[in-house]
């Protein structure tokens, strides 16, 4: 989580809120982000960090293990209409790559702002080119994008 | 929402944007009735909502993801509070 807030003035300049959840109660939070987190980050957690004792909202989001009693690292991207535009999970002992997640979100946002008249293709970075899916573009995407 | 940070999280047993099944005051009730664990999120879906406890800068408060709409949310569930990575 301490990697998320170090790039939380990103996702704040791209309008996107964050919250974290685990099963720990809200008093964990507090001492995790006071004693521990803050040490890391300066300022400590600038987000909502919610419990789910109980798995709830877990269960909800199919992240939550009911042999181990915790959820594991599920990331959902959320778009302003509150629908779900991407997810990824992953089991405990690997940790996500943030900067994937911010390169996803540019991703989605440039679509939107077009309406879906742009795709991005596979490993699309901001400045890159997008495609314009149509007609003309079938069996010609080789003109306008490589690998 | 009044009661700061107190009680469980729960699912509110419908999307973001719509409103609970009436008569039905948590999502438990609606998530366990038939007894098995549905997972209702799917890429292209509306996020299912929830109203839960959390701590916010200095405070215990209640977080509920429909307040959110308007806005890109990155949901992030993690193992657990003091664990290594």
């Amino acid at each position: 989580m301490s990697a998320v807030a170090d790039k939380y003035s990103e996702f704040q300049e791209l309008g996107v809120d964050i919250i974290s959840v685990s099963v720990d109660s809200q008093f964990v939070h507090k001492v995790w982000n006071d004693e521990e987190l803050s040490k890391m980050v300066e300022g400590g957690i600038p987000f909502p960090m919610v419990s789910d004792a109980g798995g709830h909202l877990g269960r909800a989001y199919g992240v939550y293990d009911e042999a181990s009693g915790v959820n594991f690292r599920g990331r959902f991207i959320i778009d302003p209409d509150g629908v779900v535009q991407a997810m990824e999970m992953l089991t405990p002992p690997v940790g996500r790559k943030v900067e994937e997640s911010i390169r996803q979100v540019k991703a989605f946002q440039h679509v939107r702002k077009t309406k879906g008249a742009e795709a991005m293709p596979s490993g699309w970075e901001p400045g890159k080119p997008t495609l314009k899916p149509g007609p003309e573009l079938v069996g010609k995407v080789w003109k306008v994008w490589k690998p | 929402m009044a009661e700061k940070g107190v009680g469980c999280g729960r699912p509110t047993g419908a999307v973001v944007g719509e409103k609970a099944p009436e008569g039905d005051a948590g999502g438990k009730e609606t998530h366990e009735r038939e007894g098995k664990t549905m997972v209702t999120v799917k890429v292209g879906g509306k996020a299912p909502d929830f109203e839960a406890p959390a701590y916010y800068k200095g405070e215990f408060t209640m977080v509920k993801l429909s307040d959110h709409l308007g806005k890109w949310v990155i949901l992030c569930f993690y193992p657990g509070d003091f664990t290594f990575v």
